[in-house]
């Protein structure tokens, strides 16, 4: 099946491909949501964080009158210890509050109880902790170099997970290969900076004893699970409630020791505490991202075409290892995914994870995409040159075509159209007419660049690719129940647990399509674990086909079973019968029901049923799919302003693929939100650690988010490539946005400085490190006023 | 502690008599002691925006003001923008316009925009985007803020 | 991030603010403007004043008045009153140019352009202005009143000579000659960023040379200041690009750099040279 199709969103559906406005917005528009700081509570809490890196604690002092928690005072309390079965993994438990030493700037030693959150500062202010401050281990190099202090005494080397795979045939193509071309590409570390840092609220019900935890997360289900096992009591014992969440982008997807915390004070005091992390301890002790070492290496053969890949892969995973996913989670994504979307069946890899004296890594949109599409897309750049041929022509060579595919690494790839976004792309952004202006404004002493991105994106995948990183948890199904109670009005409880991304609207629509009543009447419920089926949660381009097939599979059986009801009510054959407009009707009659009527019947008269039909109007699915892959191609113009360093994006254009769409105006929110921080990633944001392990930019002015100025207008365009791999036939697209990014703009950027003849191969791409290369250049390749030594595509 | 000033805040017409710290920003006394918690709080260091209410005609961080600054001030938040059931054309306009996602940001957009708007309402295209730059999204990427507020601008010019 | 406790004091009256001050000033007191840049210390608790005199209730000191001579600015006066300008003396287009780049809308809502000089960011963009205007600052205090020019005003990284007890009460610009000409340039990696260096100059044309050059720089150094050695190589030269190009070269000599994490002293030098560069070209438009 050769499927690409320009956007469609027809083949005469009648709410699945609209528009539609978002269900979510009525209430967020008006200051009505509900988030979790929004809470009252009686106590609330300062968490006091390490001053050092690194060192043993001596001793904390307390000042009078001050409620204050130790480790010594949470004994029982269970480490977080996630847990991988392969790569070598070194399993260590992160203490709830740092037990004897400390381990990176921010970690919570002690947290102080007050009535108000002024109060809980003031005293926190006045604890005193007396660390014998150690050496701190900052980079990750640093961490594997010869003689570096051991941070766990269970991980020798500070190797904390150890990745290895080479092709059997490898070694023979690399040594047969025409030309070996180098990347050392350097990703630096981020925060994901949701809008709403984290916050938690947990009250004490005297009558029952349980715990309602209300707390901003991307995973409801898994938070009580894990909580309930860190304190050694029933899961029935706590209810976790995710109400609106500001953002989360996988920060929120891992467990916060500070939750566990509260949930433990409120049933220690028997009453409601809780804490609103401010932007301070956001910055410094959340969770961190990225932080990539990669050396990529690609033999070609003498026509440019990739023969075999090798990567070296280092992550610098911080003090601990996040849960469920574990710290294994960049390394070997990195590792599965890197030969993206080209054909290449040679390849080996190294991937480590390394801990150092920093904050713990978590998940971040794209987790790890955006760093090896980086580096394989600046290696293409490079062989491009090396071969003196256009960058667009070596990816052409290059790109997998053929479907199904399967990578060397054995990842199965649907068809996608990796190739045709390419061209879409190439056309839309008119490359002869950029090289001409590109050329016009060099002779001026204006230096623009163009640069692009191919790239695939794994989506919605299930459980089997999570064994396949041997975790022992695998966030993979979703389960939906949908009911139509006894008043005729839909809702869907669903596992999934959004926060942004419009899947109230999206499920609504789904279940719509099947069942003919206006989405706008159907409420999808989720985020209480008292009310929602157990699921995974929003995270990994997953919830639209994995939360959307759930709410296929069981909308079909309600619509199958709509279909009986109207049958024996309407007396007709259920093949004879639409639903539309709520209501059944008899084709070509005018006999109808309304889906109220037919839902009344279906509780309260079910003895008409004869016993042919269950009572009640309730229904589930499951779904468990294997994964499915999204592409696009991004392209960045930039103008690279070569006295200060300083690059504007004048124009950025993304041709994706994500199967079928939906509600299109969301999936363009989605790519949209995904550029604007995939642009931070390229130029602005970083977390920058000195030599002692402090931050340096724990604020939101030296870490630097862009604003609406730093963001061009996005173009989109669209193709749909069907999946097969996805019974809603959508792929997702939560991520795709945020991966393009970095590589389009480097690559516009060193387009830009081709002039100069220098590279750079470092994200974000400051203006001081671009700078810097200029300085050395400009010794001896200076651009000639009104000309141009070095132009060459 | 320091002790507790008694203070009126008048916001979105009505007034709450409360009592709050000095130090006690706007933001928190709108949030904590009025219960208005539509006004979000995103940073505490004057940044990110999501805080941003009207005070006196001028749209401003709370979070950098104390409340008892603003005790015979005219506060306006986000709970005030519609009129009854009739949505504020911002409000409709971010509606329309998928201007928003998770929603934290929304008030404050919502409250800058109007606010700079109701001053300056023929303000460029161009001067948009410098003001909108004010304020933090990560969400949107911006694309749709800037078209929601283009959209509120004509129709609140028509009014 | 909640600022400490404090006591805030609430005067009507510039003496009555001056005689708070006067008994809180020693006990950590301190003024309380626009507060756009004392509240975020405060709540990162970087600074802790026992006292806030908070001035924004005190009559008179919303003065802004030109008298043909100098352009008077009183301490509550808010960087918006200069979003249009507020004389017709070319300094309004200037103030107007420069406001705009001031943090961002609702910061310039707020803060004051006295509070800015009090508080003395090396990046501010006010300070800069004084500085290569040479503007007067008057300090009150109980003990009487002390004029202070500009280039004995600033005293390093948000210090200055004000001494304890002295409210700035307001600042006076001396206003440019009629067809005094001014051009300015700031960089920063994002919209309303502090300036990682920032440049204003200002001149007359005599027969087609330059004269009467001020070139100020700012957040470039630990105050913002004049560069003689800039403004050298551009008094008796016609503007354009070889004495702008001159003028840059020279101001990067001649400066200490500021060094932080995204600014070493090589790439300060670098932008220095642009900015001047660029702010002497501003002048030409």
């Amino acid at each position: 099946m050769s499927a690409h199709t320009k956007g469609s969103g027809g083949d005469g559906l009648k709410w699945v491909g609209r528009s539609i406005r978002r269900l979510e917005d009525p209430a967020l528009v008006q200051g009505r949501g509900r988030f979790t700081a929004d809470l009252p509570a009686a106590h609330w809490v300062r968490f006091v964080r390490s001053p050092n890196a690194a060192g043993k604690i001596r001793g904390i002092t307390a000042p009078d009158g001050a409620v204050v928690i130790t480790a010594a005072d949470i004994a029982g309390v269970k480490k977080i210890t996630p847990m991988l079965h392969k790569f070598n993994y070194k399993p260590v438990g992160q203490p709830i509050l740092a037990e004897g030493e400390v381990r990176f700037v921010g970690e919570a030693v002690a947290a102080v109880v007050a009535a108000t959150e002024e109060d809980a500062e003031d005293f926190a202010d006045l604890v005193e902790i007396d660390i014998e401050d150690a050496p701190a281990l900052v980079d990750g190099r640093a961490a594997i170099a010869d003689g570096a202090p051991q941070l766990h005494a269970g991980v020798p080397g500070n190797v904390i997970v150890k990745g290895e795979f080479k092709t059997p045939g490898f070694d023979d193509v690399w040594t047969g290969a025409a030309k070996i071309i180098r990347c050392e590409a350097r990703s630096n570390r981020q925060n994901a900076t949701p809008m709403e840092a984290r916050a938690a609220h947990a009250a004490y019900d005297s009558a029952t004893g349980r715990i309602t935890l209300h707390c901003t997360t991307q995973m409801p289900h898994l938070v009580r699970t894990a909580i309930a096992d860190c304190l050694g009591i029933p899961e029935s014992d706590l209810r976790v409630i995710a109400p609106d969440v500001g953002g989360g982008f996988g920060q929120k997807m891992s467990l916060c020791p500070e939750y566990v915390l509260i949930a433990w004070l409120a049933r220690h005091l028997q009453s409601s505490v809780a804490w609103t992390e401010d932007r301070r301890e956001n910055l410094i002790a959340s969770f961190h991202s990225r932080d990539q070492y990669i050396t990529l290496e690609g033999a070609f053969d003498a026509n440019a075409k990739l023969l075999a890949l090798r990567a070296n892969v280092l992550a610098n995973t911080g003090a601990y290892s996040c849960f469920p996913t574990s710290c294994g989670m960049e390394p070997l994504m990195a590792m599965a995914e890197m030969p993206g979307p080209y054909d290449v069946q040679q390849y080996e890899c190294l991937a480590r994870a390394v801990v150092t004296n920093t904050c713990t890594m978590g998940a971040y949109r794209g987790v790890s995409r955006p760093s090896i599409t980086f580096t394989l897309e600046r290696l293409m750049d490079k062989a491009a040159k090396a071969f003196a041929i256009d960058p667009l022509d070596i990816r052409r060579k290059n790109l997998i075509t053929q479907f199904p595919y399967k990578s060397a690494i054995g990842l199965e790839y649907d068809e996608a159209s990796y190739r045709e976004t390419m061209e879409t792309a190439v056309e839309a952004i008119n490359v002869p007419a950029f090289r001409a202006r590109q050329q016009l404004a060099r002779d001026k002493g204006e230096y623009l660049g163009i640069g692009f991105a191919t790239f695939s994106e794994r989506t919605g995948y299930g459980s089997p690719a999570f064994a396949a990183r041997g975790m022992a948890i695998t966030p993979g199904w979703e389960t939906v129940h949908i009911s139509v109670d006894p008043s005729g009005f839909v809702e869907a409880r669903i596992g999934s647990s959004p926060h942004g991304q419009g899947l109230r609207t999206t499920l609504a629509q789904i279940i719509a399509e099947e069942i003919g009543v206006p989405p706008q009447t159907i409420k999808v419920v989720h985020g209480d674990t008292d009310t929602a089926p157990y699921g995974w949660g929003t995270f990994a381009s997953r919830s639209l086909v994995i939360s959307g097939g759930a709410t296929l599979i069981a909308a079909r059986k309600v619509r199958a079973k709509l279909l009986k009801i109207a049958g024996h009510m309407l007396e007709a054959a259920e093949t004879d019968i639409v639903l539309e407009d709520g209501k059944a009707k008899v084709a070509g009659t005018d006999r109808e029901v309304t889906v109220a009527a037919m839902a009344r019947e279906a509780y309260t008269q079910t003895h008409r049923f004869k016993g042919e039909i269950e009572p009640g109007l309730t229904e589930s699915g499951t779904y468990d799919p294997p994964g499915t892959f999204s592409n696009a191609c991004h392209v960045a113009i930039v103008r690279l302003d070569v006295e200060t360093g300083h690059v504007k994006v004048e124009r950025y254009l993304v041709a994706e693929d994500a199967g079928r769409i939906i509600n299109p105006m969301i999936a363009d929110g989605q790519v949209h939100g995904g550029v604007a921080q995939g642009i931070g990633n390229a130029l602005l944001e970083e977390i920058i650690y000195d030599e002692s392990g402090a931050i340096l930019t724990a604020n939101l002015a030296d870490f630097m988010p862009p604003t609406a100025h730093e963001i061009p207008p996005i173009e989109l365009h669209h193709m749909e490539t069907p999946s097969t791999q996805s019974i809603t036939r959508a792929k997702g697209l939560g991520e795709g946005g945020t991966i393009g990014p970095p590589a389009a703009i480097v690559n516009a950027i060193n387009d830009a400085l081709t002039p100069f003849n220098v590279e750079i191969d470092t994200i974000p791409a400051t203006p001081q490190r671009i700078r810097a290369l200029l300085r050395n250049a400009t010794n001896s390749a200076r651009p000639r006023a009104g000309g141009d030594p070095g132009a060459t595509t | 502690m320091t002790d507790k000033t008694a203070i009126t805040l008048t916001i979105n017409g009505k007034d709450h008599k409360i009592s709050v710290e000095p130090r006690r920003t706007l933001a928190d006394a709108i949030r904590e002691d009025c219960g208005q918690t539509g006004t979000h709080i995103g940073c505490e260091h004057g940044v990110c925006g999501a805080c941003t209410v009207i005070v006196d005609d001028a749209p401003v961080r709370s979070c950098l003001m104390f409340a008892v600054q603003a005790e015979g001030k005219t506060i306006r938040t986000v709970e005030g923008l519609a009129d009854g059931d009739k949505l504020h054309p911002m409000q409709q306009a971010f509606m329309d316009n998928h201007g928003l996602q998770c929603g934290f940001c929304t008030p404050g957009f919502l409250m800058l925009a109007v606010g700079v708007l109701e001053r300056e309402p023929d303000i460029s295209d161009e001067a948009l985007i410098d003001v909108l730059s004010s304020n933090l999204c990560r969400c949107t990427g911006y694309q749709n803020i800037i078209k929601s507020v283009r959209a509120a601008a004509r129709e609140m010019r028509k009014a | 991030m909640k600022p400490a406790p404090f006591i805030r004091h609430v005067p009507r009256t510039l003496d009555e603010a001056l005689a708070t001050l006067a008994e809180v000033a020693g006990e950590d007191g301190r003024i309380l403007a626009g507060g756009q840049s004392l509240v975020p210390i405060m709540a990162f608790r970087l600074a802790k004043p026992a006292h806030l005199v908070d001035i924004n209730e005190v009559a008179g000191l919303d003065k802004l008045a030109d008298d043909g001579k100098f352009l008077t600015i009183g301490a509550r006066v808010r960087h918006a009153a200069f979003h249009e300008p507020v004389t017709a003396n070319p300094l309004g287009r200037l103030l107007t140019y420069v406001a705009r780049h001031i943090a961002h809308y609702p910061i310039r809502m707020r803060g004051t352009f006295c509070g800015s000089l009090a508080h003395a960011d090396p990046s501010s963009e006010w300070c800069l202005t004084a500085a290569t205007l040479d503007a007067v600052m008057v300090a009150k205090s109980v003990k009487g009143t002390r004029e202070i020019r500009a280039d004995g005003f600033f005293d390093g990284i948000m210090s200055t000579h004000l001494k304890e007890g002295e409210l700035l009460a307001e600042v006076r610009l001396p206003l440019l000659p009629p067809d005094g000409k001014f051009g300015f340039y700031e960089f920063s990696r994002r919209a309303g960023d502090f300036a990682m260096s920032a440049a204003l100059a200002t001149y007359r044309l005599d027969g087609g040379k330059m004269t009467d050059v001020r070139v100020g720089l700012g957040g470039a150094e630990a105050s913002p200041r004049r560069i003689p050695e800039a403004e050298a190589e551009l008094n008796g030269k016609a503007p354009g690009d070889a004495a702008f190009r001159a003028a840059g070269e020279a101001a990067s000599a001649a400066i200490e750099p500021l060094e932080d994490h995204q600014t070493d002293a090589e790439y300060r030098r670098d932008l220095v040279k642009v900015v001047v560069r660029r702010a002497l070209e501003h002048s030409l438009i």
